[in-house]
């Protein structure tokens, strides 16, 4: 391995490897050696990686359900102070605070909010968008969007050791193993 | 019982010989490679049709709706008819892409893409309709709940305005959740690319997409909670704009039946039109190993259920008409069947209910010509549905002193044709930028995916799709 440049922080050790299941085992070696600050890369989202990894349940189903409310309460809220309050419409004698017939409106504004919540809730967990990552800076880890199976222990993990981990994941069947550095150096 | 049968295995769903990058090539490959001459030719064709429709709402803003074939008594004609047409077509985009989703039917994945494409340019063309029909087309945002110079603000209570809320919620779900899938296949576009320009634009638009298992996680519980999400929504989009209809007092409109018969209705009329589309592009962009025929065969099923699904509520339509006892509901079915616009009914009838019959026989289901001509019947069919719902309605209603026969004039043609010109603008731009097929969706459902398919060492087997002997019971 290379040693380490004098301008670059180290971000990480990625490893590649063969395939699905290949990368499934290594997370789990991975995970049972206590490492914290690692990852997996794969084209598609791999079936049985979130238990290799101990992954815990995504908080998302609550930024949804606190939309979903807002969207609701909000709407209904907005109604009453349109049609009741500010400018009271009378629409065929009937009474002012008329909840059933806007359950179309409150429907689709629950709907619409809750749909938010999902879209850009997910994209504030996963640290989304951000304009570059050190992990680009590898060639090979352009395969990981086409065909290629990558794991990355990180730097800042409190177990990590240069060595040490190069010979796990290499023991674990990496079929390539490089350090990423957090900057390019120009010079 | 002498025989009883176990599972048997779905065929593959991608044909050929496959792996991922060969998938990933396959599909990104037409965004890199240079721009065919037979698509600038076909945008060419597009643009102009656009042109005509820019022209066509630019006279009738000068103009007034006036130039429509509208008067007394029909007051809704053409414009409604097209934006139900383009709403119903929008839903078949939605049901692959979301309830399909929620039934584990991975068949989906090849589709699913083009199909939500063809949903938000649908919902774009239908919101045409509604919005230049209003007239004074300057004070449109008094449909908004949104401070005027009258003080007001819009009625709640109006089915009309329910349109708004769900037309345009439909709109901004459904394209987020088209987003929200194009995420991982743009970053494998941005990854290789070579073109500058290209990359940065895919790059910004993949928002730094890793394909981290950490975001999957979080991601692939995002698009689980967007297809629940989408599932009601999509229901409630045509149940309200049946609600148009079904909340006035029209004969012929007033009844209860209305909203699921316009949710099976555009799912109909949407999987025909996502047919006709699958069927040139398979071909165009040499995609049979991916949108094979066994897809179109379970396309034809659904359009074979739906369909009787609507010839169910044509049925039921007349017979409560004559249960429920009212003459002007009797009368209206007569003479929807027999009266002045009887031509449209039974063409309804024809191109609805009959033409689907086909594909009772497995041979006409996998049939390629048969299937593309039958799902461009469906869809003149359902257009002439929609047409017949707003226009015997109108023209023939209570008083026959009233009655007067409704025509459209060459604007109303002209506007409904370039609408088409702005769909087919928007999707070719769709077909040559984006990837046409969820490239990740799709290695995700090959067998290669799963790690169960590999052995101790790594290496791959391939599962043995077999049709079990069936068991015999003494």
């Amino acid at each position: 391995m290379e040693t380490q440049a004098s301008n670059k922080t180290l971000h990480g050790v990625l490893a590649e490897f063969r395939n699905p299941k290949e990368l499934l085992n290594a997370a789990e070696t991975v995970n049972k050696n206590g490492y914290t600050d690692y990852d997996t890369f794969s084209p598609f989202p791999i079936h049985g990686m979130d238990k290799a990894m101990s992954l815990k349940k995504s908080k998302l189903g609550w930024i949804v359900f606190g939309h979903g409310l807002f969207g609701f309460f909000g709407g209904l809220a907005m109604i009453t102070f349109m049609s009741v309050i500010d400018y009271p419409l009378n629409i065929s004698g009937k009474t002012l605070w008329n909840v059933p017939a806007w359950i179309p409106v409150l429907f689709e504004l629950t709907i619409l909010f809750s749909a938010f919540g999902a879209v850009f809730g997910m994209f504030w967990l996963n640290g989304l968008p951000r304009f570059n990552h050190p992990l680009f800076n590898s060639e090979r880890f352009k395969r990981a969007t086409d065909d290629g199976f990558f794991l990355c222990i990180e730097a800042s993990d409190p177990q990590f050791e240069t060595e040490k981990v190069g010979q796990l994941l290499k023991n674990a069947g990496a079929s390539a193993i490089e350090e990423v550095y957090d900057e390019e150096d120009e010079a | 019982m002498s025989k009883t049968y176990e599972y048997v295995h779905e065929p593959t769903l991608v044909k050929g010989d496959h792996d991922f990058k060969s998938i990933t090539a396959l599909i990104t490959d037409i965004n890199l490679r240079p721009t065919p001459k037979a698509w600038y030719a076909a945008f060419g064709v597009a643009n102009l049709l656009l042109l005509v429709m820019l022209v066509s709402i630019a006279y009738l803003i000068w103009e007034g709706t006036g130039i429509w074939g509208l008067n007394t008594p029909a007051n809704w004609g053409w414009a409604i008819v097209n934006f139900v047409w383009w709403v119903g077509i929008g839903h078949a985009g939605t049901l692959i892409s979301a309830i399909l989703f929620l039934f584990r039917q991975n068949w989906r994945t090849a589709i699913n893409r083009f199909a939500e494409a063809m949903t938000i340019f649908a919902v774009m063309c239908a919101g045409i309709f509604p919005a230049i029909h209003v007239g004074r087309i300057w004070v449109i945002y008094w449909v908004f709940p949104l401070p005027n110079q009258m003080a007001m603000w819009p009625n709640f209570t109006s089915p009309l305005l329910w349109d708004v809320f769900a037309v345009g919620t439909y709109f901004t779900v459904s394209t987020l959740f088209w987003y929200v899938g194009l995420v991982p296949d743009l970053a494998t576009v941005r990854d290789r690319i070579k073109n500058g320009i290209g990359k940065k634009l895919y790059g910004i638009f993949s928002l730094g997409w890793r394909g981290s298992n950490r975001q999957w996680w979080t991601y692939e519980k995002s698009y689980m909670i967007l297809a629940g999400l989408a599932t009601p929504l999509v229901l409630s989009v045509h149940s309200v704009v049946s609600f148009d209809f079904a909340v006035s007092v029209i004969p012929g409109w007033h009844t209860t039946i209305f909203p699921p018969y316009f949710v099976a209705g555009a799912i109909f009329s949407g999987f025909a039109m996502v047919l006709t589309l699958m069927i040139i592009c398979r071909k165009i962009y040499k995609l049979e190993e991916i949108m094979t025929i066994d897809h179109m065969e379970k396309m034809n099923i659904i359009l074979l259920v739906t369909g009787m699904m609507v010839g169910f509520a044509y049925l039921m339509e007349v017979f409560i008409a004559w249960y429920g006892g009212v003459e002007y509901e009797k009368a209206i079915f007569a003479l929807r069947a027999s009266g002045p616009y009887a031509w449209a009914y039974w063409l309804m009838i024809g191109c609805n209910v009959l033409s689907p019959q086909f594909f009772w026989v497995k041979k006409f289901r996998r049939h390629i010509g048969l299937t593309f001509v039958i799902s461009i019947i469906v869809n003149i069919g359902m257009w002439f549905e929609r047409f017949v719902i707003a226009v015997t309605s109108l023209s023939t209603d209570f008083l026959p002193s009233s009655w007067g026969y409704y025509t459209p004039t060459l604007w109303d043609v002209l506007t409904y044709v370039g609408t088409f010109g702005l769909f087919f603008t928007f999707f070719l731009l769709f077909l040559r930028f984006l990837p046409m097929v969820a490239v990740a969706e799709v290695k995700n459902v090959m067998p290669q995916a799963d790690p169960h398919n590999y052995d101790e060492e790594g290496n791959y087997i391939a599962p043995k799709v077999e049709v079990p002997e069936p068991k015999r019971e003494s």
